[in-house]
């Protein structure tokens, strides 16, 4: 069982906390001038997303997560499990609605996405920056407007719902921004 | 640790704060000039170290004249034990301004080498010398910090007060569920922790600290006798250390002494460390047989401190990390 020290702990490192994976968000240390010396942390549990504070007295050990983050495209969605190949090994594997979560109307196939898995299962997803998708609905806009101002809702191939000018129609491509979920341009 | 980048070689202060650091270290010398405290200059490096558990030493091997075989030299934690020689000389109240070092310590606020000003006053008792350092650092961060009136809190009444337990009398499962309600989680080991001291530190700096020293200069005094350090203890029940430190803003500025003079005591808690260090796995490190020489010569009644400069300029000047106040923290030195 690999594990880290307190003089190992940074930002990001992956651990075990509580039975899940973990990631070091915040360490802290923190010591009287003549007394023990503690690591105070924060980490994220990484299937929950919440953070939970833990203090270690320096030199204590925790046990190391397997978690690595992998470059997969994305294939297809059969309403179970999204399923992901890697590009270089061709190996797939399926990652369950949990870890995928709200994402998923970011996934468009083929797409290259960042896959988190933990001992070897997906974890979560995380989509492109800027993905590219074709909008399958949105009101007609009034003609003539060009100044994006005001904007009206659309839905993307994904079922996404995003902000577009009035000036985009149905059938167009666009790039949107998928940490913000706003629209970026025509594609 | 950040990457190493083409930028690494510049400084991570900026260079208004390395100028107020240089006009601080002119208002330090000033001051104690102005009272007629001589400077002093010791070695940084000894033959010797401290063997407190909680300081970690350096060190290095000197071959050469002298030692043709070598020699392992301690870089000073503190200049603590070569001052009082001084002080058993005969020199009268003096201070020194130097760089320390203390391995296994970085952080939001510490740096493995920083600068400490230490000072030691003689006939002067604790009280006597929390006035001195109130009127040091209320001069130096004047027109920098505003501050209400300094506080004094004993050890118990701070933890009376942000903790809800004496820490004289707690035990190990009273301060466990104190950590506990004030939501400071630690693996379970620690529950298993007996240790009082090390609950007592836990507590300190998790809850107690960060209330301390709101918008004023809060001293805490009357530690435990078992945090005495190179603290005289006064009798009674419980005894107690006759120890300050020195908050603002919830960080720890300042730790300040009633002198022991007494050798033999001196040598039995020396031993006592030594035999905490050897429960703990790190090497022994040699007594500083001159120090307790120069005790048992007679050492004048007097009272010490230590001011941690760096954090000083930080509050001055408003830096959240110890790397805003100094040039080449340890990941650019």
């Amino acid at each position: 069982m690999a594990t880290y020290s307190t003089n190992e702990f940074k930002t990001g490192l992956k651990v075990m906390i509580d039975g899940s994976p973990g990631a070091i968000v915040e360490n802290e240390f923190v010591k009287p001038g003549k007394g023990q010396a503690f690591s105070r942390v924060k980490i994220r549990n990484l299937k929950t997303g919440r953070i939970i504070e833990r203090t270690f007295k320096s030199g204590d050990t925790i046990e190391a997560a397997d978690v690595v983050d992998a470059e997969m495209q994305f294939l297809y969605n059969d309403g179970e499990f999204f399923h992901f190949m890697n590009p270089e090994s061709y190996e797939q594997l399926g990652a369950d609605k949990a870890a995928v979560g709200d994402n998923a109307k970011w996934l468009r196939e083929q797409d290259v996405c960042i896959v988190t898995l933990w001992n070897g299962v997906p974890l979560s997803v995380e989509p492109p920056h800027t993905v590219t998708l074709k909008i399958v609905e949105t009101d007609p806009g009034v003609r003539g407007d060009t100044s994006g101002g005001g904007g009206k809702p659309a839905t993307l191939e994904t079922g996404a719902v995003v902000r577009v000018p009035l000036f985009i129609q149905n059938g167009e491509t666009i790039k949107v921004n998928t940490r913000t979920g706003e629209y970026i341009s025509r594609a | 640790m950040t990457s190493r980048t083409s930028g690494d070689w510049q400084p991570t202060a900026a260079l208004e704060v390395l100028k107020l650091r240089a006009r601080m270290l002119a208002g330090i010398r000033a001051f104690f000039s102005e009272r007629g405290v001589l400077e002093v200059e010791t070695p940084c490096l000894s033959a010797a170290a401290t063997p407190d558990p909680a300081l970690l030493s350096f060190h290095t091997l000197y071959t050469g004249p002298l030692y043709p075989h070598g020699q392992t030299l301690y870089l000073q934690t503190s200049p603590e034990f070569p001052m009082k020689r001084l002080l058993a000389a005969g020199s009268g109240s003096i201070y020194q301004i130097c760089k320390v070092f203390r391995d296994g310590e970085a952080g939001r606020a510490h740096n493995p080498e920083f600068s400490l000003v230490e000072w030691y006053r003689v006939d002067c008792d604790l009280t006597q010398l929390m006035l001195e350092v109130d009127t040091l650092v209320r001069h130096l961060l004047d027109r920098h910090v505003a501050l209400a009136a300094t506080e004094k809190l004993s050890y118990r009444e701070a933890f009376q007060r942000h903790a809800g337990l004496d820490p004289h009398t707690a035990t190990a499962q009273d301060f466990a569920r104190a950590a506990r309600a004030q939501e400071i989680h630690t693996p379970p080991e620690m529950l298993a922790h007996h240790d009082v001291a090390i609950w007592r530190d836990l507590l300190l700096t998790h809850v107690i600290e960060p209330r301390l020293g709101q918008g004023r200069l809060t001293f805490l005094y009357d530690y435990p006798a078992s945090q005495a350090s190179l603290a005289r203890v006064r009798p009674g029940n419980p005894p107690l250390a006759e120890r300050f430190e020195l908050y603002l803003n919830g960080m720890e500025l300042a730790n300040g002494f009633h002198e022991l003079a007494d050798a033999s005591e001196q040598r039995t808690r020396f031993e006592r460390q030594l035999h905490a260090r050897s429960l703990e796995g790190r090497p022994p490190v040699p007594l500083d047989e001159n120090l307790l020489a120069a005790l048992a010569n007679g050492l004048p009644d007097c009272s010490g401190v230590a001011l941690g400069f760096d954090r000083l300029v930080m509050l001055a000047s408003g830096a959240r990390t110890i790397g805003e106040v100094i040039a080449f923290p340890l990941d650019r030195a």
